[in-house]
């Protein structure tokens, strides 16, 4: 019984059951209403045909009947431009909680080319074409809290081609974008800071760079050595010479004093002022260690170690 | 927590300042503004007209350079000041003239008011509404094809309209308009059978719902009750149709083609009118057919008077209508929408043998102190002349001799008739025809003017005679003892083509280029189509419409059958319309897959389903698990596996093979109890 339920009429089981991608907009989930605009529409055009039948005038009925079945057959226009519309890709962009959270959308669709085809989430809506097949979409979403974030639904519909009606789905994709813990506004200096940072600053002022290396894809650019590329040919990295004994210690038992998400996004601040800096760092959490290292890999390791502790009162 | 409140009421401001009109959003609006407006623009008195104009092309121009938007200030004395306008130009504001007039400055209105996608929407909806009312005064073929299409141009609008993205909203705007202009040619296209499903099966009312056709002052020219030297010369130069006949029995010839309108007994030394004795209803009969009766139909164009029209003389009133005391046929109601009716005529009569002292007193009666030369010619020829037959042929001779008939006649003073008999000696029928009967009454003899029209052209691929409004013609009536009224054509003594040939091959010199002989023979074909037209459009009635159904069995239909009809084909052709829209998309998708679907599927039906967490390779091993699991089944799987993962593209004819296999597998009907390991739960 839900079996035939689940398969006639998607949209009402699936409401909040999320669905894997790719996601297929097809007759059985796609849902038509007249507009605002329609209803008004079709009022003017009932006052056009009193007045053309009353003045018993055929050429007059005849411009308002062909206006009216053009008005009346532009819903299967509108549900051609929805209906087989898929949903192939979503890709969260890194975002802190309190920023609007960006998504990537891709979709698809066979053949014909989809017009003004729109995306409505958390009140924000966004105005997209399918040309050539694909069409990408980039949507935001309000993030507040840290940690896993579901989209929720998100209603795809169209008013296409005269607004008369509005063809709509909603979607539910199976799909969560890590959401990284607030950064705190105005953190103390990282702690140990000053001897690790007069280090660096020592070897700056000299120019007395440890090494170089091959560049790796996930290296900052600015630590790219141009002159010393120019030369080899090829890319190379200025790594400095440190030692692990340096590495500043980013410990979840120094922020004691502060309350729980607090210490979280003290913590979120400081790998990111360590980043920053160009310092190695590790992260000291009761549960895991994350580092020491440096770079996007850490940063994001570190970032994503303290977006999924646990919340302050389980 | 700030995010959300703040994010919520950014929404809010978004959609209270709705999204204001692009450039070429507006430019199309406007547009289609200007489209709607434009089919009432000549009929609307001149500064009336100028003022709509000046107000649409202000607000285009002042939006296009950026101006900001127009203050209430200025907004509010325009709402006041139109229907003011209206009420001075009109005298009301209801009826069609006014009613249509004020419903233009009102969108004139809107469109300076417009500035959000909500404003310009309603616009177009108002501005559908003024575009249709354009046919209700006008309702000829290629009018309303014209408006049809304009309806393109208030879809295109809408298109247009509707949100799209940034980079697409700043394409090349001239291929944007015609992107816009194509989905609304195609949806009317598309249109076409719902719409004419619904318009011959919509039921028609029999009468106005609300005091609707009596009409206020009207715009079409037709013949009027009165005559003065100058009132013909509009129509003569009309080229539309005024009426269409078809004839029961042979063609009368062109000479025998005089259609009576109203006839005039009444002068005032300028202008000629119809008394108003005789419109009462003729007593008895005293006509006296010599010849054979002619029977024929007439469609007459909408003129919004109430003659009808027919060859002279009609033997009897068609429908609604009475024959007057002076044989011209008038109708119940004004001419507003084409009329069709039967009509019999004598093209060989005696009429009024006896002429009361009454009657014969009126038709003699000329203004005192009006045109003394053409009285004292008069009194010349009664003296000299030996009998009233050789004075009515006097002035044909005089005519003959030295007088010109021209279309351009020049000005004529107090003493018209003088003035045209010895000064200018030009000018066309309706000269010709005042100063003949002027000089006859002059000389005692009873006579009268008679307008109507003269020839029509004979079309005969649709076996109909076409009589234009430039066909219009005046003519006198004298009476003659032991003859009665007998009808003298004094144009014909100076121009017989006008008779022969009609009024702008006698005009001759005067023509214009668009007068030229094949393009007025190419007009007179193509009318075919606008009777056409007119009987299978125009005419279609309540009546008409009940004998639809008579094929089928249903000798009168009324309207719920007429409903009953018109549900059962829409909803044929919506369906028709769900087909192509629902009927699902050509491509089976991927071979292989498909292949693979059917063979979980089959083996599914076996009871051995794949989980859905199982891979193919997981799932072969599971059923090598099951004890009389077809090892044929297995070996499919593992080539799956081969085909879909060995490499990028697997080769299609392996493909073909692996799915020709699956097809031809039989398994066992059950060789597995529903053996499913429960699901893994991930996160």
């Amino acid at each position: 019984m839900l079996a035939v339920a689940e398969r006639r009429l998607p949209a009402l089981t699936r409401l909040k059951q999320p669905e894997a991608l790719p996601i297929r907009l097809h007759r059985h989930r796609i849902y038509v209403l007249p507009t605002r605009f329609g209803l008004m529409f079709s009022a003017v055009l009932l006052v056009m045909l009193m007045g053309a039948l009353n003045y018993n005038n055929n050429p007059a009925l005849l411009l308002t009947c062909l206006l009216g079945a053009a008005c009346y057959q532009s819903v299967f226009q509108a549900f051609r431009c929805v209906n087989g519309v898929q949903l192939v890709s979503l890709q969260g962009e890194p975002c802190h909680a309190g920023e609007p959270l960006h998504i990537n959308q891709t979709f698809h669709a066979d053949g014909r080319p989809r017009r003004s085809l729109r995306l409505r989430v958390a009140d924000q809506e966004t105005v997209f074409d399918i040309a050539g097949g694909d069409g990408r979409v980039r949507i935001s979403a309000p993030a507040e809290l840290r940690g896993w974030c579901r989209l929720g639904r998100i209603r795809l519909y169209s008013e296409y081609p005269f607004g008369l009606f509005q063809v709509w789905s909603w979607l539910n994709p199976d799909f969560a974008a890590l959401v990284y813990p607030r950064l705190e506004v105005g953190a103390p200096p990282l702690p140990h800071a000053d001897d690790a940072a007069a280090d660096v600053a020592t070897k700056r002022s000299g120019d007395e760079f440890g090494m170089l290396r091959d560049y790796h894809a996930s290296d900052p650019r600015r630590s790219i050595a141009w002159k010393a590329s120019a030369r080899h040919d090829k890319l190379l990295v200025k790594e400095f010479e440190q030692r692990r004994g340096q590495d500043v210690a980013l410990e979840w038992a120094a922020t004691a004093t502060l309350v729980y998400e607090a210490r979280i996004s003290r913590l979120a601040a400081w790998v990111h002022a360590a980043e920053a800096a160009q310092l190695r760092y590790v992260l000291r959490l009761p549960d895991e260690t994350v580092g020491p290292g440096l770079g996007p890999d850490q940063y994001h390791a570190c970032l994503r170690a303290l977006a999924l502790l646990p919340g302050a009162t389980t | 927590m700030p995010a959300r409140p703040r994010a919520a009421a950014g929404c809010d401001d978004v959609k209270r300042s709705a999204p204001v009109l692009t450039a070429p959003q507006f430019a199309l609006t406007a547009a289609s503004v200007f489209a709607a407006v434009l089919p009432h623009l000549p009929r609307m008195p001149k500064m009336f007209a100028l003022l709509i104009v000046v107000l649409l092309a202000w607000r285009l121009v002042q939006r296009m350079r950026g101006g900001a938007r127009i203050p209430a200030l200025i907004k509010l004395p325009l709402v006041v000041l139109i229907p003011v306008l209206v009420i001075g130009t009109y005298g009301n504001v209801f009826g069609r003239e006014p009613g249509t007039a004020l419903a233009c400055a009102m969108l004139a209105l809107k469109l300076v008011e417009t500035e959000t996608r909500r404003d310009a929407r309603a616009a177009i909806a108002f501005a559908s509404f003024v575009l249709m009312s354009a046919l209700l005064f006008n309702s000829a073929l290629v009018f309303t094809l014209v408006l049809c299409a304009a309806l393109s141009l208030l879809l295109a609008t809408l298109y247009e309209l509707e949100p799209r993205p940034e980079p697409a909203a700043s394409r090349n705007w001239r291929k944007h308009v015609g992107e816009g202009l194509r989905v609304g040619a195609f949806a009317l296209l598309a249109a076409v059978p719902l719409c004419l499903c619904v318009f011959i099966f919509l039921p028609r009312l029999g009468s106005p719902l609300w005091g609707a056709p009596t009409d206020d002052r009207s715009s079409r020219t037709g013949l009027g009750d009165e005559m003065d030297p100058t009132s013909l010369q509009d129509l003569l130069i009309d080229d539309s149709a005024a009426f269409r006949v078809s004839f029961d029995g042979p063609v009368p010839e062109r000479a025998q083609r005089y259609w009576r309108g109203p006839v005039l007994t009444r002068f005032d030394g300028k202008v000629w009118t119809r008394s108003r004795y005789l419109a009462d209803a003729r007593r008895g009969d005293s006509v006296e057919s010599i010849g054979a009766i002619v029977d024929y139909e007439i469609t007459l164009e909408p003129s919004d008077r109430r003659w009808l029209l027919a060859l002279d003389v009609p033997v009897a009133a068609p429908e609604n209508a009475v024959r007057g005391a002076d044989m011209s046929l008038v109708s119940d109601k004004p001419v507003d929408q084409l009329l069709r009716y039967r009509a019999r005529s004598a093209l060989r009569y005696q009429l009024d043998v006896q002429l009361s002292a009454r009657e014969r007193e009126r038709n003699l009666m000329l203004p005192p102190g009006f045109d003394p030369r053409a009285r004292a010619l008069a009194a010349q020829w009664r003296r000299e002349l030996p009998d009233d037959e050789a004075i009515t042929r006097a002035p044909l001779s005089l005519f003959r001799k030295d007088f010109f008939y021209t279309l351009a006649a020049p000005d004529l003073g107090r003493d018209s008739v003088d003035d045209f008999l010895f000064e200018t000696r030009r000018g066309f029928c309706q000269h010709f025809a005042s100063a003949y009967t002027f000089l006859m009454r002059a000389a005692g003899i009873p006579a009268r003017v008679v307008t109507g029209y003269q020839g029509g052209y004979f079309n005969t691929l649709g076996n109909y005679l076409l009589v234009r409004q430039s066909d219009a013609h005046a003519w006198s009536e004298v009476w003659l003892k032991g003859r009665g009224w007998v009808r003298v054509d004094p144009t014909g003594a100076v121009s017989p083509q006008r008779v022969e040939l009609g009024a702008q091959a006698a005009a001759g010199a005067s023509a214009q280029w668009y007068h030229s002989d094949w393009l007025v023979g190419l007009r007179n074909q193509f009318d075919l189509v606008n009777r056409g037209w007119n009987s299978l459009v125009v005419q279609f009635n309540e009546l008409r419409q009940q004998s639809l159904l008579t094929p089928f069995g249903i000798a009168k239909a009324e309207y719920y059958d007429l409903i009953g009809v018109l549900i059962g084909t829409s909803t044929i052709l919506l369906a028709l319309y769900s087909w192509w829209v629902l009927r699902r998309p050509r491509d089976p998708g991927d071979a292989l897959d498909v292949a693979y679907v059917r063979l979980c599927r089959k083996l599914a039906r076996s009871g051995a389903a794949r989980a859905a967490h199982e891979g193919p390779r997981t799932y072969a091993r599971r059923l090598r698990g099951i004890p009389g699991s077809p090892r044929s089944a297995q070996v499919l799987l593992e080539r799956y596996v081969g085909l879909r993962y060995a490499r990028a593209l697997a080769p299609s004819a392996a493909v073909r093979e692996f799915g020709t296999e699956v097809r031809n597998l039989r398994l066992p009907r059950t060789f597995a109890k529903v053996n499913v390991p429960g699901p893994i739960v991930t996160r």
